[in-house]
């Protein structure tokens, strides 16, 4: 059995030990044991039975906890030896497991992190490697969160814009360490779409595989930045392409648009086009203006200029830059990006040195310095 | 024994030559300098000495305690980037000079025309733990 069939038995494994009796943040903690234990002699000596073990290994983990702590405090441990059986079905505790676990009253870090453990079936010590933290940190950073989640009821339903959000940041943070968090968010997206009935959650897995197909080409040697003008569109992965349009064309004829489905059918379009001047940009501007209407951010607005900028011209562009604060991130990026396409050199080799004194990575930093170096060398006679 | 390698934006105990900003080298040049920063850490990594690196961007400010029920002074940012701190690398090496000669190939990262730049940089060792054994 691999990795990743363990991982997808966590959040049921949860859910059995919380019908059980459990508390959640002991029945999440226990499978965790059980799971690190799971990791370390399965491969020599694989179950018979997976869920069955993992069941029993965290139930007992459960309980071992359980009277330790009830000894702690010289009570005995009155119930929870025999379990009764619960009869909710596995398929619901996994979803109230997303919603706890990205609970809106919870910091985002914590609601990442607790989602990537609870739900995705992570270690603590993958989570702290992706994130680039001590693992005390990560462990201290998923306790307190669940401190935070001890008097929520499991059986409410949650909030699912928050749910959604915590899995495109997960996703957004693509590949470090061991773990790639962009096809784990994919995976728990997925396993969501078969949990839920909502267009918008079809919405962000869409608009995932979109963004997903893309990735080899996004990098080109040494981990350079290649925008998406200058892509090997050869290199987008087809199959990843037609499975996110037509689950986005299903999610769209339900007519309950919402900012994923949008924002995956301007990928979409982009997905389409064979290069940029093929690209259909008067549809992608509707695209856009659809976003702002759903959801009036500086962001959508500052893409929607470089949209414009291909629909109607760069001047149009600039112009539909007027009201938006020059410091947003990226703003001097497509200033620059746009004044280049008007043929105002100096203008664009002056914002992109600008941009890349406000980029907020190395790899963005380095690729915003080489489009000034590569405009000043036009300007040179 | 671990050094830290602090790159600062500009300075050291003589002036730097005085190179003109990455935006204004050629894209060729660019790439040059970039390639070398990552191959180093690469070079690092192969030979058992890389423990970390990071970049800072060149924003922020000075903060200190104002008193009692007050917020934080803040004085910022900063009017010039002489003398910030641009980033650094941790390694662990075996000796001084082995540290001394890493910084050494990290100052000759490529400028521009691929003449190495010289940069001055701070190599700094870090207090180790206490030996267990010590007499």
């Amino acid at each position: 059995m691999n990795e990743l069939l363990l991982r997808e038995l966590v959040p049921a494994v949860i859910g059995v030990l919380v019908r059980r009796g459990a508390d959640f943040a002991s029945a999440e903690d226990a499978v965790q044991e059980a799971l690190i234990r799971a990791l370390d002699t399965w491969p020599d000596d694989p179950p018979r039975d997976p869920k069955a073990w993992l069941v029993a290994v965290a139930w007992r983990k459960f309980l071992d906890a359980a009277r330790a702590e009830a000894s702690r405090r010289g009570r005995e441990l009155a119930q929870q030896v025999e379990p009764p059986a619960g009869p909710a079905p596995a398929t619901d505790d996994t979803l109230r497991l997303y919603f706890v676990c990205a609970h809106p009253t919870l910091p985002q870090a914590s609601a990442v992190a607790l989602t990537l453990r609870a739900v995705g079936g992570l270690t603590t010590r993958q989570i702290a490697t992706a994130y680039l933290v001590p693992e005390a940190t990560m462990a201290q950073r998923i306790s307190r969160a669940k401190r935070r989640t001890s008097g929520l009821r499991l059986d409410q339903p949650g909030d699912l814009g928050t749910v959604l959000r915590v899995l495109y940041l997960v996703f957004n943070e693509g590949y470090s360490g061991d773990v790639d968090l962009a096809a784990e968010a994919i995976r728990l997206t997925r396993q969501l779409v078969a949990l839920t009935d909502e267009p918008e959650v079809a919405g962000l897995l869409a608009l995932m595989l979109l963004h997903h197909a893309r990735r080899a080409s996004r990098t080109g040697p040494g981990g350079r930045l290649v925008p998406l003008g200058e892509q090997d569109r050869s290199r987008w992965d087809t199959g990843l392409i037609a499975e996110g349009v037509a689950i986005l064309q299903t999610a769209l004829a339900r007519d309950r648009l919402g900012e994923y489905q949008a924002q995956a059918a301007i990928a979409a379009l982009h997905a389409d086009a064979r290069n940029t001047a093929e690209t259909d940009w008067v549809q992608i501007v509707e695209w856009y203006d659809e976003l702002l209407l759903l959801t009036d951010s500086p962001v959508v607005r500052l893409n929607r200029a470089v949209a414009v900028g291909e629909a109607d011209g760069p001047q149009a562009g600039l112009a539909a830059l007027a009201d938006l604060n020059p410091g947003l991130p990226r703003y001097a990026a497509v200033t620059a990006y746009l004044h280049e396409r008007a043929d105002d050199l100096e203008q664009a080799a002056e914002r992109y040195a600008q941009a890349s004194r406000a980029a907020t990575s190395v790899p963005e930093r380095d690729h915003l310095t080489r489009e000034a170096a590569r405009v000043r060398q036009l300007l040179r006679p | 024994m671990k050094y830290l390698l602090l790159k600062h934006y500009r300075g050291g105990p003589t002036s730097d030559v005085d190179w003109a900003p990455m935006d204004q080298w050629t894209p060729e040049e660019v790439d040059a300098h970039v390639r070398y920063m990552r191959d180093f850490a690469a070079r690092l990594e192969e030979t058992g000495e890389f423990v970390d690196t990071q970049a800072l961007a060149p924003d922020g400010a000075f903060v200190r305690y104002d008193g009692e029920g007050r917020p934080p002074v803040t004085d910022g940012p900063f009017a010039e980037t002489k003398d910030l701190i641009a980033g650094w690398y941790v390694i662990d090496v075996d000796s001084w000079d082995r540290a001394v000669q890493l910084a050494g190939e990290l100052s000759a990262a490529p400028g521009p025309g691929g003449k190495p730049m010289q940069e001055w940089l701070e190599v700094r060792p870090f207090y180790g733990v206490p030996a267990a054994v010590t007499e």
